[in-house]
């Protein structure tokens, strides 16, 4: 493959490809250095990034992209301004994206038709379309211009995350520009193995991808394990239901892993890595893959990396579709041409992990911490986040909450400040119930306790977890009941099946849930579950089996007036089980307007216009479609 | 038994460069068995019985320790599936999201229950408890993996049309990563085989 940059770089090169591109990442960044070169016509006076990544992809911002380089040309501003595709910004809820800088403004749900006005009004008349611009609150009119001045990037501090949204992943000038690549040259310049875990031991590191494990202790014990040969490997088979950290890493920022990979390599002294990446992420594959193979021609990974004497090869592996794999025993298995089993640790990887070798195994979005850690030490990530949980964690934001997405925050912010400043609330003027952290090893956090700060101690006192970074948001229709009972069907469906504990207690689990929200719950079920989750907690090989119960020992604890709700009273408060529900019309409260017939999918809503309504409930499906309609409220359950 | 029976494989022969390519990159070569496989679907469309003797005449491992591996992983089809597999998520943020509305339309207008094949062959339908990960623009789905995000019934019914008809435009309309996913879902069964399986 060709680059601009031509062929293999060696450290003085490296400077020179990143000074090139340094004032155009700054002015992308809305930083000063660039506007002396900006005034001299050395650079286009503005920088208009539309995002390319999924979210606003699937709401056509290609086709947005389009209309504004044609509209530019039309205007004859091809050299004044340059269009170009950029990563997540992490504000999907608002696809297709826009950002112009240096000014840093933001405009939402842009549309090919919109780029006309953006040429004239902004580019040419120097004022941002005030109707694009985010509305907070749509009840309020004021609009915010600046990208930095919204809470969404205001509360966030981006260092896994640094590069989305900022660079062409695709682009490995880019990525060099941004400052990849320069903490591997450091570290292979100037520093020893040992300085390089010192610095990730001083930063107070901890492993992401569930565990917490310290990374910088993980490394030196991988470096202190005698062996010819050892491995690095990368867990990117993320398959926690609601995480998406690592896809949008791998989508976004490739080379940050990569870069990662090596200094790992470097540190513990190995020359060989894999990445286990999910078969569900083609385009994470086909990132991951260009950007393997850009870094190979310039020399940044491979033989005799920028000239020096050390090398390392990456290569990717796919997975095939079990969840189970993302525990690294299983992984290991898996990699070796085996069933993807977890064995009993130790001994861990870092003694016998792929082959019988030592192996360092870390998760991508940990070593996306990486480059920023060596290039700014270990003190400066520490200094961020709380006491004992150092740094940011990237969460996934999903469900009942108006901003979904991405969204990196300093260890130790509360879960307020994500539900409403980052996630900008509950949509619909609905109620916070409670938010699921850890996915289905996790449990949830109750409305009671929104003021605990995130970080690994609190959560754990709650009997949550923060875990890889899932984070689900339930309004007041959430059946807490039906959560826990939806987790535990998907451990059970995922059990490998090694273990007795993990493979029949899962499932008597499941099955006294299932009777439950089928209002066939009997006095004692809530004991027995307990009794069960403990000796599975107990007695389970690896950390499937033992965090499986906790969702459902999560809910109980918060919530079990819902649980006897379900078994006592055969009622489900939030009106989600289907076999506990009714539909039906409160006359006085109907006024007739016919949209509940209308909607209904089964034809079971009968009535004249400006008559009450009735529903018939053996047509009835449940499915509650005239509930969401109904602007009287007249529909009961 | 779990792999069905079908015609004798081409890959081995026909991309035999690759086969060795992928063997010389591992210490121990058992650990080519998925890598193996994954070519082997690509080519067919599932892995048949044929395909799990080849892998293991090629690697020196039984049949048996073969099947064993992988029946193991979801990801590989032991029985002819339609050209197009449509991977429907029903974890939790896309069951928030709506998915079960998602499925009853796919089941209605195909006319088949998940793990089922339509009688013309074209397309098959799956539930998945596995989470795609794009929980934040659910209801989601995959056709042959590629995404399709913020389904709805009536948005599912128009994708089944775009696969019936062939219809790129529309499929593209729909599809996360726009004409490129598409065509790569729409030219399925002439599949290329990702260069890193
Ligand atoms: C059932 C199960 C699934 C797991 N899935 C993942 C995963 O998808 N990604 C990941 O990085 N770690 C996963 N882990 C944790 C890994 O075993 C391991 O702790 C982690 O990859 C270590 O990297 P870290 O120290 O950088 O976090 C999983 C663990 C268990 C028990
Ligand atoms: S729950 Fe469906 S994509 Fe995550």
């Amino acid at each position: 493959m060709t680059t601009a940059l031509g062929t293999r770089l060696n450290f003085q090169t490296l400077v020179q490809a990143r000074r090139g591109g340094e004032a155009m990442m700054a002015m992308r960044r809305g930083q000063p250095p660039a506007q002396a070169l900006r005034a001299a016509g050395v650079l286009p006076r503005l920088y208009v990034m539309v995002c390319g990544d999924t979210g606003c992809l699937a709401r056509k911002s290609d086709k947005t992209r389009d209309a504004l380089i044609q509209a530019m040309s039309a205007y004859g501003l091809d050299s004044d301004v340059e269009v170009m595709r950029s990563g997540c910004f992490g504000f999907c809820s608002q696809a297709p994206v826009v950002v112009t800088y240096p000014d840093g403004i933001f405009y939402c749900q842009v549309k090919p038709e919109d780029a006309e006005e953006i040429v004239t009004r902004h580019v040419l008349g120097g004022q941002p379309v005030e109707r694009l611009l985010y509305q907070p609150d749509p009840r309020v009119r004021q609009r915010v211009a600046r990208m930095m001045e919204m809470s969404f990037f205001k509360g966030q501090q981006r260092i896994a995350l640094r590069n989305l949204g900022l660079i062409d992943p695709e682009s490995i000038e880019e990525a060099i520009a941004a400052r990849a690549y320069e903490a591997l040259a450091r570290v292979l310049q100037e520093m020893t193995p040992e300085q390089v875990i010192a610095e990730m031991k001083r930063s107070g590191l901890r492993g992401r991808g569930g565990a917490g494990f310290p990374t910088g202790l993980k490394w030196e014990i991988a470096r202190n394990t005698p062996g010819d040969i050892k491995y690095v490997t990368c867990n990117a088979d993320e398959g926690d239901p609601g995480a998406f950290m690592d896809r949008g890493i791998l989508e976004g920022d490739p080379h940050s892993v990569l870069e990662a990979m090596a200094i790992a390599g470097y540190a513990i002294g190995s020359h060989h890595g894999f990445i286990y990446v999910r078969a569900e992420y083609p385009n994470a594959v086909r990132r991951l893959e260009r950007a393997v193979s850009q870094a190979t021609d310039l020399g940044l990974l491979g033989e005799r990396i920028l000239g020096s004497d050390f090398s390392f090869h990456v290569e990717l592996r796919l997975g095939a579709g079990a969840y189970v794999c993302g525990e690294e025993t299983a992984l290991m298995a898996s990699v070796e041409g085996k069933r993807g089993m977890p064995r009993p640790r130790p001994p861990f990887p870092s003694d016998a992990g792929l082959w019988g070798k030592p192996t360092l195994n870390n998760n991508v979005e940990t070593y996306a911490n990486v480059p920023p850690i060596i290039l700014n030490g270990g003190d400066w990530y520490a200094s961020i986040g709380t006491e004992k949980s150092k740094g940011t964690k990237v969460f996934a934001l999903a469900g009942n909450v108006t901003n979904t997405g991405l969204v990196e925050v300093p260890m130790g912010t509360t879960l307020r400040q994500i539900v409403y400043d980052v996630g900008g609330g509950i949509p619909k003027g609905k109620k916070f119930k409670a938010a699921q952290t850890g996915g289905p090893s996790g449990g949830c956090v109750p409305a009671e306790h929104i003021d605990t700060p995130i970080d690994y101690e609190s959560l754990a006192a709650l009997g949550s977890i923060v875990g890889s970074g899932g984070l689900i948001i339930m309004d007041e229709d959430a059946c807490m009941v039906d959560v826990a009972r939806y987790y535990l069907e998907f451990t059970q469906d995922e059990s490998c099946g090694k273990c007795p504990p993990c493979r029949i207690g899962t499932k008597r689990m499941l099955e006294i849930l299932n009777r439950i929200v089928a209002g066939e719950g009997e006095e004692g079920d809530i004991e027995r579950l307990e009794s069960l989750a403990s000796s599975i907690k107990a007695t389970s090989l690896c950390g499937l089996g033992q965090n499986a119960p906790n969702p459902v020992l999560s809910t109980i604890r918060y919530f079990r007036d819902e649980y006897e709700a379900h078994i006592r009273h055969k009622h489900c408060p939030a009106g989600r089980c289907k076999e506990l529900v009714e539909y039906r019309v409160n006359a006085e409260k109907c006024i007739g307007c016919t949209l509940c017939i209308r909607v209904c999918p089964s034809g079971a809503i009968t009535g004249e216009l400006k008559k009450p309504h009735a529903i018939d409930t053996e047509l009835c499906a449940k499915c509650g479609s005239c509930y969401d309609v109904c602007r009287p409220k007249a529909i009961e359950r | 038994m779990r792999f069905a029976h079908g015609e004798a494989p081409t890959w081995p022969e026909a991309r035999k460069a690759e086969v060795e390519e992928i063997i010389a990159r591992y210490p121990d070569s058992r650990s080519a068995v998925l890598p193996l496989l994954h070519l082997a679907q690509a080519a067919r469309g599932w892995v048949a019985q044929e395909d799990l003797e080849a892998v293991g005449r090629i690697l020196g491992l039984s049949t048996a320790y073969v099947d064993s591996t992988a029946s193991f992983y979801a990801m590989y089809h032991g029985h002819p599936v339609g050209k197009y597999v449509i991977t429907v998520c029903t974890n939790l943020s896309c069951h928030l999201a709506g998915a079960g509305k998602v499925l009853e339309a796919l089941e209605k207008t195909l006319g088949i229950k998940p793990g089922e094949t339509t009688r013309d062959g074209l397309i098959t339908l799956e539930g998945t408890s596995e989470c795609l990960a794009a929980c934040d623009a659910g209801p989601v789905a995959q056709v042959n993996v590629e995404y399709f995000l913020r389904l709805t019934g009536a948005k599912a019914e128009t994708l089944v049309e775009a696969l019936r008809s062939g219809d790129t435009k529309a499929l593209a309309g729909l599809a996360e990563h726009g004409e490129a996913a598409a065509e790569a879902v729409l030219s399925a069964r002439v599949r290329e085989v990702p260069a890193h399986v």
